[in-house]
């Protein structure tokens, strides 16, 4: 054991937060083109506060396209745009670009979906007290759903996860390059199994917290 | 004053136009405490909703202080609706918020800067009594105090109108009968005109000096509520007398 973490230990950590680096970013950057998808998703539907029929089908268009494609094919045919925008089209920070462009319409999806939790009366409150659309959003519609937003970040997070894994098979480093490297090509079974279960500790630790952080400022829950 | 002039709204529905509310006449003079009573789909909530335009009626007139309101749009409907409050039946508080941050919404969106925000909340508590529960949220409050709460976010703004859509019909007759009182003192004391739409003849009784009945989505008689009672001419109206509530 000692002398299996003395050889490994090092290239296990390293690569472990790689994984957690590009998942982390990825998440950030997916939520930051995502959320405003997911509103204008939201706000545009038929009885939405800016209902507005054709840039509904649109958007929705390009989100059910966008989840559509398998994310190993995604990255391969983002190649080229990666090499342009990150200047590289390989390792761990050229992974951020299609793993971003993979979850943005993903977290649009869930974003929508916590968003249309919020109840209508509330929305008609606000339009009877004045507000403009920006306001609704702002004031009313994001922070009501924000604990159900959490939740979804760290379904979103998992999934990236997986994704990351996925991208170190095709040389973006991370936990899923080492279990490919050692565990596959060389037979490793020990480091395959070590990676495994570093990936399901990350995912617990990532469930945990978005339930705990979400009840915790969720103030529907009697405390 | 209000005057309401031959207002109807249709929707468009399979089986073609449906009037939700058809010709509707109705003067509120300032100061009144109005009832609309009538059964449930009878139009009531389309009627209210009309006045601060939530729905935009298809015909007719709503004359606030001798402005025709129903032409109004983008800033000028939002200033409208800034200086008319609303209270409806299932309180619509923002869950995630205080109680103090729930009153002070309206004011939030109005543009009024923090320090008097903070002042004119502390007042609005005092009328509602609930200058305790500030720091409190939504779900730790009985109905009966979050429909205080958002009676307190109504009149925020210093509206001159009230709007109050079935607003003790989730409450029982004990919290009912306090809400009906805090609405007649806020009449009295502030002098807002309130509107309120029930289906219980109780409520126009305890709070109400004028009352209109409403049925399929039409006035069918209106009057001071002394009259009414006292001298119904319609069928609906005696049957409502009869039964206490048109359900
Ligand atoms: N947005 C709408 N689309 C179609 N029909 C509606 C709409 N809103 C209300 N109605 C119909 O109009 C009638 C009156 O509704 P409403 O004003 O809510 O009645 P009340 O408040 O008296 O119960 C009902 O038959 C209802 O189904
Ligand atoms: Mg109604």
């Amino acid at each position: 054991m000692s002398e299996f973490f003395a050889q490994y230990g090092d290239l296990l950590i390293k690569n472990t937060w790689v994984t957690i680096y590009v998942t982390t970013l990825s998440t950030f950057f997916s939520y930051v083109f995502g959320v405003p998808l997911g509103v204008l998703l939201v706000i545009t539907q038929p009885h939405g506060i800016w209902a507005h029929k054709t840039l509904n089908s649109v958007l929705g268009w390009i989100v059910n396209i966008g989840r559509s494609i398998p994310f190993i094919i995604l990255m391969v045919a983002l190649m080229p745009l990666t090499r342009l925008v990150m200047g590289i089209a390989i390792g761990p920070n050229a992974a951020i670009l299609p793993l971003v462009i993979a979850a943005t319409p993903f977290v649009a999806r869930l974003v929508e979906s916590s968003l249309q939790e919020v109840d209508a009366g509330v929305i008609e409150v606000a339009q009877s007290t004045g507000s403009t659309i920006g306001q609704i959003v702002w004031k009313v519609i994001l922070p009501e759903s924000l604990p159900s937003m959490v939740l979804g970040a760290s379904i979103t997070f998992i999934t990236l996860l997986g994704y990351m894994a996925m991208a170190g098979a095709i040389g973006a480093g991370g936990l899923g390059d080492v279990a490919i490297r050692y565990g596959y090509y060389k037979y490793q079974t020990d480091i395959m199994i070590a990676t495994i279960i570093i990936l399901i500790i990350l995912v617990a630790v990532i469930q945990l917290l978005g339930n705990g952080i979400s009840r915790k400022i969720d103030r529907r829950i009697k405390k | 004053m209000i005057e309401i002039k031959n207002l109807s709204k249709f929707f468009s529905t399979e089986n073609g136009d449906f009037a939700a509310i058809n010709g509707i006449n109705l003067t509120i003079e300032d100061g009144d405490i109005f009832g609309i009573i009538g059964m449930s789909g009878a139009g009531k909530s389309t009627l209210i909703r009309c006045i601060n335009l939530l729905e935009k009626p298809s015909e007719g007139q709503i004359l606030i202080d001798g402005q025709d309101i129903t032409a109004l749009e983008g800033r000028e409907l939002l200033t409208l609706r800034r200086k008319i409050g609303m209270v409806f039946q299932r309180f619509n508080l923002l869950m995630q918020r205080t109680i103090r941050d729930n009153v002070a919404f309206p004011l939030e969106i109005a543009g009024v800067e923090k320090k008097s925000r903070l002042e004119r909340v502390d007042e609005l508590l005092e009328i509602v009594g609930l200058t305790s529960k500030a720091g409190s949220y939504p779900v730790q409050l009985s109905g009966g105090q979050q429909q205080r709460v958002s009676i307190a976010r109504a009149l925020a703004n210093h509206p001159s109108l009230l709007l109050c859509d079935e607003p003790t019909s989730a409450l029982d007759s004990l919290t009912t009968n306090s809400i009906l009182k805090l609405l007649k003192d806020i009449n009295h004391k502030l002098g807002v005109t309130i509107i309120i739409i029930t289906h219980e003849i109780a409520v126009v009784e305890k709070i109400c000096n004028k009352v209109a009945i409403i049925d399929e989505s039409r006035i069918i008689e209106q009057g001071l509520v002394k009259d009414v009672i006292s001298n119904p001419q319609q069928d609906v109206t005696r049957k409502l007398l009869e039964r206490g509530e048109l359900a």
